[in-house]
């Protein structure tokens, strides 16, 4: 692990992610990117890149990876702790908020209304995520037939996401090592 | 206290599943909560998934929100810590070794055999969630409009959101 020349305390950490959480609205990474980068300094552009692709490797959701393994470089497991506890403890309390309210109101009609329109715009959303990441690797067919076997293993044979993965990795990874 | 083990068990058990992120697992989520164990109906988990991705933060509070309506905010919690710590502690430890491996031609085999399934595994999140959302003309119309919207131009996705929500409610 490369030792930062400062090392951040737990406040900073908590507090820089803080921020990056509670303004990220549809997605945290370019907040989290101009606060890290571009605000505090904290990384160059490369070297968030370089650590930010790490945890897009990683199995997790992306920026919560982030947070432990930036917060853990500087101040070990209690910085990882700060860095995430920062990251998500307003938008759980959030969330926890916003579910209470929706347990109580969500069945009046006019509720029901707006949340039908939500829900089909945040499936759109996904859709469109899906056809952003498809795109630049539509381009070499073998990835056409794995995410169309993964799509019909899900929806069509409806096995465990942990099945489709044991089944379909190990021909990705063979095709991959193959080819590169 | 049993739901809240078993809450924490399906999310932990996703945890190191959520290959590219947590979008991956949305159709394993309705799976288990939806199909398997009926705690909650389509149209709520549906529901739940769209408040969760209009709200602040990262995209994994869709667990979040899946605990909460389960088992309140101790179920929100529980579903929080178990999705978030495996993978974030995979990614510590993991990060301290990354110098040595990150020009690794294994590295890079791994990185591109994952991304079709990450690929794959959101389309299916997407369907699975089209397929609740979409229930007349006004929201395929809806879904349409994001889908255009977020993949051909830049514009910023809290605004698709909010015109998904006012057209339901004008229209629905």
């Amino acid at each position: 692990m490369e030792t930062p020349a400062t090392r951040l305390t737990h406040k900073k950490l908590f507090a820089g992610f803080f921020q990056a959480g509670i303004i990220g609205f549809g997605g945290v990474l370019p907040v989290a990117r101009r606060i890290i980068v571009e605000e505090r300094g904290w990384l160059t552009a490369e070297g968030f890149n370089d650590l930010f692709s790490l945890c897009q490797f990683l199995p997790g959701a992306n920026i919560v990876n982030f947070a432990f393994a930036f917060g853990a470089r500087h101040r070990g497991i209690s910085g990882a702790a700060a860095a995430c506890g920062g990251l998500l403890g307003a938008p759980v309390l959030i969330i926890l908020v916003l579910s209470a309210a929706y347990k109580r109101y969500g069945g009046l009609a006019p509720v029901q209304h707006g949340l039908a329109g939500l829900a089909a715009a945040a499936a759109g959303l996904v859709l469109a995520t899906a056809i952003k990441m498809a795109t630049p690797i539509f381009t070499i067919r073998r990835n056409i037939a794995l995410a169309f076997l993964v799509l019909a293993l899900v929806l069509l044979v409806k096995i465990s996401l942990l099945l489709t993965v044991a089944l379909v990795l190990p021909v990705s990874l063979f095709l991959s090592w193959r080819d590169t | 206290m049993t739901t809240l083990l078993t809450i924490g068990e399906i999310f932990a058990r996703l945890s190191l599943l959520a290959v590219g992120g947590v979008n991956s697992t949305v159709p394993e989520i309705f799976r288990e909560v939806v199909t398997e164990r009926h705690w909650m109906s389509p149209a709520v988990f549906a529901q739940n998934f769209a408040i969760a991705n209009a709200a602040p933060g990262p995209n994994c509070l869709i667990v979040t929100m899946i605990g909460a309506q389960l088992a309140g905010i101790p179920g929100g919690l529980v579903a929080t810590f178990a999705m978030v710590l495996p993978s974030g502690v995979c990614a510590i430890f993991v990060s301290g070794l990354w110098e040595k491996f990150r020009a690794a031609r294994w590295r890079r085999i791994i990185q591109a055999a994952l991304l079709p399934l990450t690929a794959g595994l959101v389309l299916a999140a997407g369907a699975v969630l089209v397929e609740q959302a979409d229930t007349g003309w006004v929201t395929i119309l809806v879904t349409v409009a994001a889908v255009l919207l977020c993949w051909r131009t830049r514009i910023h996705p809290l605004w698709v959101l909010g015109a998904g929500t006012i057209t339901g409610l004008v229209l629905g």
